[in-house]
């Protein structure tokens, strides 16, 4: 394999894995304070495709506003989904948490097949992201440059959120013991609240990248992203932000790189993934940066 | 008479009936009708091997549609013959030992299940290091990968193409008898010392381990009998609809029985049996909401998955509300309806 191509595919795998993270933060907040895989997550995700594609036909939105609103109405959309299908199971097995995630997901993207079709629509994608620019010999869409930048700057608000602010202070506490924040007189309910709605918007900025990168959006789109998202979370270590985007780094760079050195991989790409989960969660169960969890129960 | 007595003699009495109905449904059943039973039988073998699991072990476990994909595959390559095979296998010749063996068809949803047993065995070591939601996405993962595997080794398993024209081995007799045989066997099971400690670690794990119950010997039994049965209902299933393809066996089956499970009641297999046939009527009561509607003046036109958002709705309702199901924990026995002092 030539350097040039090699070091293409290494492109493609940081943007790639940088989309992951950016799924994967909303992930690991969400499972940091409720101990909750957010099944649906995923599928936030692709509403926030569809909002987009919808403010920019209907509205006849520009880009720079219809992407905003697509975040916004997704981050409302994730507190709605805490609060119609989680918080009443605040105090009921852990089961019937997951099973209620399970079924919100299969809702959501059954919701979409109705109203929306399974017919796949196209994603506008704005131009100022099509343009293709040279770069050590190699023809580059400057999306792929940017998305690896987006997660980034997305990444340390979200840092500057969680430890500079009051608001910050109380997600890391009510991580760590609800009862006591309560104590701290701290409206639990409203920090939860504020988690699903940081969580959805960044999952939200994932699903409009990925759209673009990927422009066919169809109901069930967010299904294999918000799987490995997930992995890529628990990989990085579950509940640590800076290690949900690493470990979204590494799983996408492994994706692309194990099918661009061994092509005859390219068929097994899908399941990669899980064995990485089975191989970190025999090996390493807390993740690369993760501390051991604690069992909140 | 005493209660053992009366309750074989009353398990008898109940099998002749249901004997009965299937031989007049056999009889002069439509085809309709016949089919309807044939996915109720196979929903009850799926949902009471897998509320084993989830309701009396007290494990999410999400990958039993990998069970049924292995048993499917399995038995179907097995009553195949090579003619057959050859004339499926056409990007690829079938590998060695599957191309020659044939099989009767009893033997072939028994080797179904013995793999399916076999794969449930070589996983449940990761599987059982973890709990809660990472074995549910432990899990998960393994019913994907299977059905990548389904989709990649195509020398097995012919790829996406999938094997047609098995032969409609599957009639009421095998249906029921094999969900007959699955009840009687897990109900023997959960009332057995092995169902009591599998129950003690549902409650209280930590607690069961005081006592002296290996969680992890347990677990695993639970996990091999339900993925064997699974195994063997993907089998039935595999020989009722005659062609089986990857696209067959997703996640979307592993809901469905969730769906099944949490309505009868999470922990109860009399439960299992209402909630599988529920859904095996439900499922086709509501086909209407997807078909065209003639309303004389104008028609509807039918909206494609509005079935599976009523079915998620329900499972979601069922879940934040009536927690317990239909069942809740609780039994049909004979000594329920009998004895005042049922045991």
């Amino acid at each position: 394999m030539t350097s040039t191509i090699l070091l293409q595919q290494l492109i493609n795998g940081i943007s790639l894995g940088s989309l992951y993270g950016l799924v994967a933060i909303g992930y690991t907040m969400v499972y940091g304070i409720l101990r909750l895989i957010n099944f649906a997550h995923g599928d936030l995700l692709m509403f926030a495709a569809y909002i987009a594609i919808y403010a920019a036909a209907l509205l006849a939105l520009p880009w720079y506003l219809s992407f905003p609103l697509a975040v916004i109405a997704t981050g409302l959309l994730g507190i709605l989904l805490d609060r119609a299908a989680y918080k009443p199971l605040r105090n009921a097995p852990r089961i019937s948490l997951l099973i209620s995630a399970i079924g919100a997901s299969f809702l959501l993207e059954n919701l979409a097949l109705v109203f929306i079709g399974g017919v796949p629509k196209a994603f506008p994608r704005p131009e100022i992201f099509d343009r293709v620019i040279p770069i050590l010999g190699l023809r580059i869409q400057v999306l792929t440059l940017y998305t690896p930048v987006v997660t980034l700057v997305l990444l340390f608000g979200l840092l500057y959120i969680v430890f500079h602010t009051k608001v910050g202070k109380a997600m890391r506490a009510a991580s760590k013991d609800f009862e006591t924040t309560r104590l701290m007189g701290i409206n639990l309910d409203r920090i939860i609240s504020i988690t699903f709605l940081l969580g959805s918007m960044l999952a939200a900025a994932g699903g409009i990248m990925w759209a673009m990168k990927y422009p066919q959006v169809n109901p069930f789109m967010g299904v294999f992203p918000g799987l490995k998202a997930f992995i890529a979370a628990v990989l990085g270590g579950i509940g640590n932000i800076v290690g949900a985007v690493l470990g979204g780094f590494l799983l996408g760079l492994g994706e692309i790189l194990i099918v661009a050195l061994v092509p005859e991989m390219a068929q097994y790409r899908d399941a990669f993934a899980f064995v990485i989960l089975i191989l970190v969660l025999l090996f390493r169960p807390t993740g690369i940066m993760g501390e051991p969890i604690i069992d909140k129960s | 008479m005493d209660r053992q007595k009366r309750n074989l003699l009353l398990n008898g009495v109940g099998l002749i009936l249901l004997g009965g109905v299937l031989f007049l449904f056999s009889r002069y059943g439509s085809d309709y009708h016949i089919r309807i039973l044939n996915n109720m039988a196979i929903f009850i073998t799926l949902a009471v091997s897998y509320n084993l699991i989830n309701g009396i072990c007290g494990i999410l476990h999400l990958g039993p549609n990998a069970f049924v994909a292995i048993g499917a595959y399995t038995a179907a390559l097995l009553t195949m013959s090579p003619m057959e095979k050859q004339l499926n296998f056409i990007i690829q010749p079938l590998i060695w030992p599957f191309s020659a063996v044939q099989a009767p068809f009893l033997l072939s949803l028994l080797a179904g299940g013995v793999m399916a047993t076999v794969f449930a065995f070589l996983i449940s070591f990761p599987v059982f290091r973890v709990r809660g939601d990472y074995l549910a996405i432990v899990t998960l993962g393994f019913g994907e990968v299977i059905r990548v595997l389904c989709n990649a080794l195509q020398g097995v398993t012919n790829g996406p193409l999938g094997l047609k024209g098995l032969s409609p081995f599957t009639n009421l007799w095998w249906s029921w008898g094999v969900a007959v045989v699955t009840v009687l066997l897990i109900t023997r099971l959960i009332n057995s010392s092995y169902g009591l400690a599998m129950k003690a670690i549902r409650d209280d794990e930590t607690a069961a381990r005081a006592m002296g119950v290996d969680p992890f010997r347990h677990l695993l039994l639970a996990f091999l009998i339900s993925a064997f049965f699974s195994g063997v209902a993907g089998g039935l299933l595999a020989h009722l609809i005659t062609t089986i393809s990857p696209s067959l066996f997703t996640f979307f089956l592993t809901f469905n029985l969730l769906i099944m499970i949490v309505v009868g009641g999470l922990g109860s297999t009399t439960g299992a049996v209402l909630g599988a046939m529920l859904f095996a009527w439900g499922g086709e009561a509501l086909r209407i909401v997807e078909s065209p509607m003639n309303l004389g003046l104008f028609t509807i036109p039918g909206i494609p998955g509005m079935r599976m958002v009523i079915f998620s709705v329900i499972l979601m309702v069922v879940i934040i509300f009536v927690r317990r199901g239909i069942m809740g924990q609780k039994e049909l026995s004979w000594g329920w309806i009998f004895d005042r002092n049922p045991r």
